[in-house]
């Protein structure tokens, strides 16, 4: 007779632990980095001391957390929303580069402008850029049932080439030798830097309004109602009358916004022109930002800088220790994997049995 | 069919079960001996589930000990009570349903093929049982009664020495439940025991030498049932007498206030009915009553009516005005209401508390949304007054739908509905799987309404129920609707037979 693990699942409410199985994951995370790290025959307190403390012990590197963080959770509101609904939208890496095109593409054609409406003009192309791309999967989600999941990711691909194709291409800088870049784009189109000698630009304020005006919308609005109800009750959602294939459209077009003002961000802030990447995986990596903020904005803002964290952590281990950069996915993807399972752990406890269950019998 | 020597064949003793707030089982004790058919009976939230799934095996007890066949047992899992020989036929039933009769039973039954042996052992059984069966029809094309005997007849396969049946009868026509009794006392004949579970209490006093009555967790009888009358075994399971909802007179009658005018929809899936040229007419006052068995498309009416599925612009009208093609907003503004089947996931949300599902249907025609903000103080109100009015049993307006009991949810969204004004309010199996006192409550707020002027339109394949409220009855067969009775001129078995008569025979052989 055998002992066999089984999940069971547990009943009530699991009150404070929904919050604290984060923690839990934050912890196991640095726990397991230190196995990873002294395999690597790194000492594992200095590695996590310059992962998790150095970007974080200057003013500078706090900026940075901000700058990093502006996509992050730009990205993750949207998915967030999508998510509360069910809808699967994995594209935000693809949204994000259609923001950024299409507001590049006012910055490339007037180079020379000085005009105050281009910033404000190239925000809008970016919020619309991503919309657009986000109403496809939208449109065929709605129109012929396609799948949001396969339509939104591959639509990823397609926009990366395009950018690909563009930088190296029609919107190459004529005078750049041949380099993959688009021109510089002019002053008028930068985003203002709102801490003097660092790089934390007025996006920023952007994700934080995003922050806030999620919040207020899904506790307190009836579209985010609609969007709740559907996600978690499709039933009763069209028992009140709510359409579900409006709630797709809401929910792709608000986060394809989002994700384009990203983009958008990007490239007319810290980056300042077109290069063929422009984005670290930023619209995949908001997808752990959303889950590890429990899918509620104010949690994917504390999220999105502990990803911020990941990312320029790792940059710094590169440097600093010769480190491959991939060590930030493995962290993010180690982070991943403990607030799942710990998730599972939340649901369900693990109970060891007298194995004389034949595996595979109905009705269990 | 008493059978002279009363041997036990499972005895629980000292049974207890907590889950968080909640003692379900309350030093349980039950003997059930071999050939018996024992009726367990208590209201909703009474702990006859929690008990069933202790002798199944799916729920462990916190303490307490099981005796079967003699000897002490610990049952860890359904597969082990399986061996042991305990088999269930559970309420909601496990058949997949675009496979054949004989795949579903193959799959049921741990490492056995879909082969002939198997086709002619399960011919065989059937007709020993008198549920005769063919093995190649696949499920979707089975009425619900014909697939409650695929069910038993996996059990009975199973050679098992107790048979426990949840609620069987919830899915049946009268006539159907009766031919299911004589199969069961041909089961109990061979000494098998079987433990019925209702709350139908002519049933069990039809069927069952002993019964169980449960309340609150504990075992508060355990008597003859056919020497009980309905009304003692009401008081022993409800624990105070019920008072009888009586059909009001119709009052005023007038001009209908709901017209369904050749109403057609065509099936929204394969297996699913279409509608066809339904019509009635519903006046203000006046409770009418749809009954037939599950699945010959009263999903389907229901949605037809809310608006969930819109048809032709003429087929519902609504104080003279047509709204076929309107959706459910829109005709709730007109003044409808309606308290749909499914109670969780439907009528409400199970992951909100109950003020957000106050918000859900009350936001249409109610003033809750201020400065496009959702109205908390006032949405907050609203629901204390459900909770109030409809005696909803919950620790507070912010408890989770999903934590209510079936009766106290049902209550809740009735009470929503009818706290909207309605002028029409569409009701589907209003007290489905609702314990005693909800149903009397629920009934009587439902004839209050009419009294108070509203047209009332109940979907119910409770024939009791409509006999007791409405005031007059069609019969919904396949899709289509009779002719409207005087509820006074007709009686269950003239509506049951009405019931099989058109539906394509599915029904013929087992009277």
């Amino acid at each position: 007779m055998r002992i066999l693990p089984e999940l069971e699942p547990r009943t009530g409410d699991p009150g404070h632990w929904r919050f604290t199985t984060v923690l839990v994951a934050l912890a196991l995370t640095i726990i397991a980095g230190c196995i990873m790290f002294s395999l690597l025959g790194h000492a594992p307190l200095k590695a996590l001391h310059v992962f998790f403390i150095k970007p974080v012990s200057s003013f500078n590197g706090l900026a940075e957390l901000g700058v990093k963080a502006t996509p992050l959770v730009l990205c993750a509101i949207g998915l967030a929303l999508c998510f509360r609904a069910n809808v699967w939208n994995i594209g935000a890496e693809g949204q994000l580069t259609l923001g950024a095109l299409a507001a590049s593409w006012f910055a490339i054609t007037w180079y020379e402008s000085e005009s105050l409406m281009l910033l404000p003009v190239m925000i809008v192309a970016g919020v619309v850029g991503g919309m657009f791309w986000a109403g496809i999967p939208a449109l065929l989600k709605t129109r012929f049932n396609a799948n949001e999941i396969l339509t939104s990711l591959m639509l990823v691909y397609v926009a990366q080439l395009l950018l690909a194709y563009l930088v190296h291409g029609p919107w190459k800088d004529p005078d750049g030798f041949s380099f993959p870049e688009s021109r510089l784009f002019p002053d008028a189109s930068a985003v203002p830097r709102i801490l003097p000698g660092t790089r934390l630009h007025a996006g920023a304020l952007f994700a934080l309004a995003s922050v806030a005006a999620a919040w207020l919308m899904l506790g307190k609005s009836l579209p985010g109602y609609r969007i709740r109800v559907t996600g978690s009750a499709p039933s009763a959602a069209r028992y009140a009358g709510f359409s579900a294939n409006a709630v797709v459209w809401l929910v792709l077009l608000i986060s394809g916004g989002l994700a384009g003002l990203a983009g958008m961000l990007e490239v007319a802030g810290p980056i300042g022109q077109l290069v063929p990447t422009i984005s670290p995986g930023y619209g995949f990596s908001a997808i752990i930002v959303a889950f590890l903020g429990r899918l509620h904005p104010v949690g994917i803002l504390f999220a999105g800088l502990a990803l911020a964290l990941s990312f320029i952590g790792g940059e710094l281990l590169q440097i600093e220790m010769g480190l491959p950069l991939a060590v930030t996915l493995v962290f993010q993807g180690m982070l991943l994997f403990f607030l799942l399972g710990s998730d599972v752990l939340l649901n369900y406890r693990l109970v060891w049995r007298k194995g004389a269950t034949p595996a595979g019998s109905a009705h269990d | 069919m008493s059978t002279p020597d009363k041997q036990p064949l499972i005895s629980l003793s000292g049974i207890c079960r907590s889950y968080p707030g909640v003692l379900a089982n309350d030093n349980v004790s039950l003997t059930i001996n071999k050939g018996e058919i024992h009726g367990l009976i208590g209201e909703n939230g009474a702990g006859k589930s929690t008990l069933v799934k202790i002798m199944y095996g799916s729920v462990r007890p916190d303490s307490g000990r099981i005796v079967f066949n003699g000897d002490e047992v610990s049952i860890d899992n359904p597969a082990f009570a399986r061996r042991l020989g305990i088999a269930m036929v559970f309420q909601h039933f496990s058949l997949f349903e675009p496979m054949t009769v004989l795949e579903n039973v193959a799959l049921g039954l741990a490492g056995q093929s879909a082969d002939a042996a198997l086709a002619g052992r399960l011919v065989e059984t059937g007709e020993r049982y008198g549920m005769p069966v063919d093995a190649d029809r696949t499920v979707d094309e089975l009425s619900v009664g014909e697939r409650q005997r695929i069910e038993i007849l996996r059990c009975l396969l199973q050679d098992p020495e107790l048979l426990i049946m949840d609620e069987p009868t919830s899915v049946l026509t009268p006539q159907e439940s009766n031919a299911l009794f004589v199969t069961l006392r041909k089961i109990a004949e061979e000494g098998r025991s079987i433990l019925f579970i209702s709350h139908k209490l002519d049933e069990v006093r039809a069927l069952c030498e002993t019964s169980t009555v449960m309340r609150g967790g504990k075992v508060v009888a355990q008597c003859d049932p056919r020497e009980e009358s309905a009304a003692t075994l009401a008081k022993l399971m409800v624990g105070e007498d019920l008072a009888e909802v009586e059909r009001p007179p119709r009052s005023a009658s007038g001009a209908p206030i709901f017209e369904i005018n050749d109403l057609n929809v065509p099936a929204p899936y394969p297996g699913a009915s279409a509608l066809q040229s339904i019509s009635f007419a519903v006046s203000p006052g006046e409770i009418f009553g749809v009954a037939g068995v599950a699945g010959n498309g009263q999903a389907e009416l229901l949605a037809a009516l809310s608006g969930e599925t819109r048809s032709a612009r003429s087929s519902v009208t609504v104080n003279g005005e047509s709204c076929g093609h309107e959706g459910p907003r829109a005709r709730r503004s007109r003044g409808i209401g309606f308290v749909p089947e499914d109670r969780l996931g439907h009528g409400a949300v199970p992951d909100f508390a109950l003020t957000e599902n106050a918000f859900l249907t009350g936001h249409i025609t109610e003033p809750l949304i201020r400065s496009a903000m959702i109205d908390h103080a006032r949405t907050r109100t609203f629901a204390e007054k459900i909770r109030a009015t409809f005696d909803v049993r919950a620790a507070s307006v912010e408890t989770l739908a999903g934590q209510l009991s079936g009766g106290n949810l049902q209550k809740f969204i009735l009470g929503r509905e009818i706290l909207l004004n309605p002028r029409v309010l569409v009701v589907a199996h209003p007290t489905w799987g609702v314990d005693a006192g909800a149903a009397v409550l629920i009934r009587s707020r439902l004839v209050e309404l009419a009294q108070t002027g509203a047209a009332v339109v109940v979907v119910s394949q409770d024939l009791d129920e409509l006999l007791q409220i409405s005031h007059r009855i069609s019969v919904l067969t396949s899709g289509t609707l009779s002719g409207s009775m005087a509820t006074a001129d007709v009686t269950a078995e003239e509506l049951g037979l009405l019931m099989m008569e058109t539906d394509g025979g599915q029904y013929a052989h087992t009277a």
